[in-house]
């Protein structure tokens, strides 16, 4: 178990108040946006920033703890970090930088190790190269083997796919579930990307201005955000209004800017409304088809993204709103900038919180 | 001519006059003397013990510039105190004192009846009017150069890779002896250049706090004045030789310096 307190004060008016706690063997992802205080914590724990008041213990290690005075230096901590831009030596190869963490061992016994390190990582072969040769997905691995070659007690990795282009992310971030999985220590992650953050972390904890907004499983965060915020962050649509009890024990939200949507979550008064966008279809303007759609919302198609083999669709309402829809519906829809639409959801899938 | 033309061969002209000016001196020095008979200046044993006591003085300055160097441009690079700017500000200052005043001052400091000389005299030290007052002179005027270029080879290593060296088990120490000096390498050694271009070069203060003793404290420069009378063709050979070993480290500065300022932009 890793655990982080920190509570400190940055910079002018910003402060940093948190709890966090990584189960060994898991992960836990720290999401949320850039200047939110994510790399902050994590260069805490690692012993690289000391805060004002706050603790850090891993497993039976206590690391830092400012009431008792007791702080170790970031040496004698055992983390595995990896850091945004993997942060390689440049003046020495990809086995000498696996290499720097080990200790003992002649140069012979240790080059042995670094290499059969990167060869679990599918680079065996490279290690002899310099780091300003290696492709992005190949430095990931290089600095990934230089976390492990410590055998940490805690691993940190601050936005370890950020550095990576689309094409190879995907094939990295399976690597890396992979890596977190095997590890059996307690990791942290920081990302800014939510789908990054659901797809590593066990738990994902939402920091927002400093501090936790909300933890749990991605699915708990998407299904009930405790906020317009994590709602926001989750990639839901998020439209703004004042809710009242309506007919059928369903609520009613008076959107700001026009038109009325319902939900089955029990709200009075201003609320944020969050759908996703894969809950949004949309209907030709015009049409009326009787269904279980409770909310129909006219609007006007701004943008046209296609995003693999689906679309995501950017409506002007009085609020902006965004639909994901198949590619095959978008031309039947003839869907293009400037046609009117109707957007269409159902109640049950409009989540509700008070603002 | 049509208007806007005459701009860049304004440019070329002052380009020209310019580089006339400052080579001509350079070359008149090869010029004016037959390489043989420069070589044969060289046999003069006072000209040769100049030029020996100007590699021994200098390169004794230089081992202590970077032993004390390194370390305090590392401290100035890395670290934000207070009055930060003034520490800085004053290990730059003797760049810009003129040479006579720092003989003068060192003198003052170092001399027989100095602040700090009459103590140093009290332990059985001589500087003034000995070698070891040249080295002392060269280390003076010299040191800034390197501190300098060195600070800002430092200040231009990624701190994550300083951070990532203590993750990894290093300490402050080993970080600095394994990540920063040799990232720091390339731009550390064009300073070096710098400060021995300098050092090779250096006259007044040396004049002031050491005389000119042959064999003792008269270096290459000192000699030249010393010969500009009585033998020019001997101050004409030496002239030459320093010409050489001042071009050679402008050049490797230039070299070292050019992957520097490459590897600064790279890490920004």
């Amino acid at each position: 178990m890793l655990r982080v307190e920190a509570r400190t004060t940055l910079g002018a008016g910003f402060t940093l108040d948190a709890v966090l706690e990584a189960p060994a063997g898991s992960c836990l992802a720290l999401a949320g946006p850039s200047g939110a205080g994510k790399s902050t914590l994590l260069r805490i724990a690692a012993g690289l920033l000391r805060p004002a008041h706050g603790s850090v213990t891993c497993g039976d290690e206590v690391w830092l703890d400012t009431q008792t005075d007791r702080e170790l230096a970031p040496e004698q901590r055992r983390c595995g970090y990896v850091f945004q831009d993997y942060a390689l030596f440049g003046h020495m190869t990809a086995w000498q930088n696996v290499a720097y963490g080990l200790r003992g061992g002649g140069r012979g016994e240790r080059r042995r190790r670094a290499v059969e390190l990167l060869e679990r990582f599918g680079i065996g072969a490279l290690a002899d190269a310099r780091p300003r040769t290696l492709s992005g997905g190949e430095r990931q691995r290089v600095a990934l083997a230089r976390a492990l070659a410590r055998k940490p007690r805690a691993l940190l990795l601050d936005e370890p796919l950020s550095a990576l282009d689309a094409r190879t992310r995907a094939s990295a971030s399976r690597e890396l579930a992979h890596v977190l999985r095997d590890s059996g220590v307690p990791a942290l992650l920081v990302t800014h990307d939510f789908t990054e953050a659901a797809v590593l972390g066990d738990r994902v904890a939402v920091i927002d201005g400093g501090r936790i907004v909300q933890q749990g499983t991605a699915g708990e965060l998407a299904a009930s955000p405790a906020s317009a915020f994590v709602a926001d962050f989750t990639g839901a649509v998020v439209l703004t209004g004042v809710a009242h009890a309506g007919p059928g024990d369903l609520t009613v939200v008076q959107l700001d800017g026009g038109g009325t949507a319902t939900s089955t979550d029990r709200r009075t008064g201003p609320v944020a409304l969050s759908v996703h966008p894969w809950e949004i279809a949309l209907e030709p303007a015009g049409t009326h088809v009787e269904g279980s759609m409770q909310n129909r919302l006219e609007a006007e198609v701004l943008t046209v993204t296609q995003v693999g083999n689906r679309v995501r669709v950017g409506l002007g309402a009085p609020q902006p709103l965004v639909a994901e829809i198949t590619s095959a519906a978008l031309g039947e829809l003839h869907l293009a900038a400037g046609v009117r639409v109707v957007a269409t959801w159902k109640a049950t899938a409009t989540r509700l919180v008070n603002l | 001519m049509k208007r806007g033309r005459w701009f860049a061969p304004a440019l070329v002209g002052a380009l020209a006059v310019a580089l006339t000016f400052l080579t001509l001196p350079v070359v008149a020095i090869f010029v004016r003397t037959s390489p043989g008979h420069l070589i044969g200046a060289l046999d003069d044993p006072g000209v040769l013990d100049a030029l020996w006591l100007s590699v021994r003085t200098t390169l004794t300055a230089l081992a202590v510039i970077v032993v004390v160097g390194t370390p305090t441009a590392y401290l100035l690079a890395t670290r934000t105190f207070r009055g930060h700017a003034l520490v800085v500000t004053l290990v730059e200052l003797p760049l810009v004192l003129p040479p006579a005043v720092a003989g003068v001052g060192l003198l003052a400091a170092l001399g027989p009846g100095g602040i700090v000389g009459s103590h140093i005299a009290d332990a059985g030290l001589r500087l003034a009017f000995e070698t070891a007052g040249v080295v002392v002179a060269l280390t003076f005027v010299a040191a800034p150069f390197f501190i300098r270029g060195a600070q800002t080879a430092f200040a231009a290593v990624d701190r994550s890779w300083l951070e990532a060296s203590r993750t990894l088990g290093a300490s402050e120490a080993r970080t600095f002896v394994r990540i920063a000096i040799p990232a720091a390498a390339p731009g550390m050694l064009a300073g070096l250049a710098l400060a021995w271009g300098r050092a090779v070069g250096e006259f007044g203060a040396t004049l002031i706090f050491a005389g000119s003793f042959r064999g003792r404290t008269q270096t290459a420069p000192l000699a030249i004045y010393e010969r500009l009378g009585t033998d020019f063709d001997a101050a004409l050979a030496l002239s030459a030789v320093l010409v050489v070993v001042s071009g050679t480290l402008l050049l490797s500065s230039k070299l070292l310096g050019g992957q520097g300022t490459e590897a600064l932009r790279a890490a920004r």
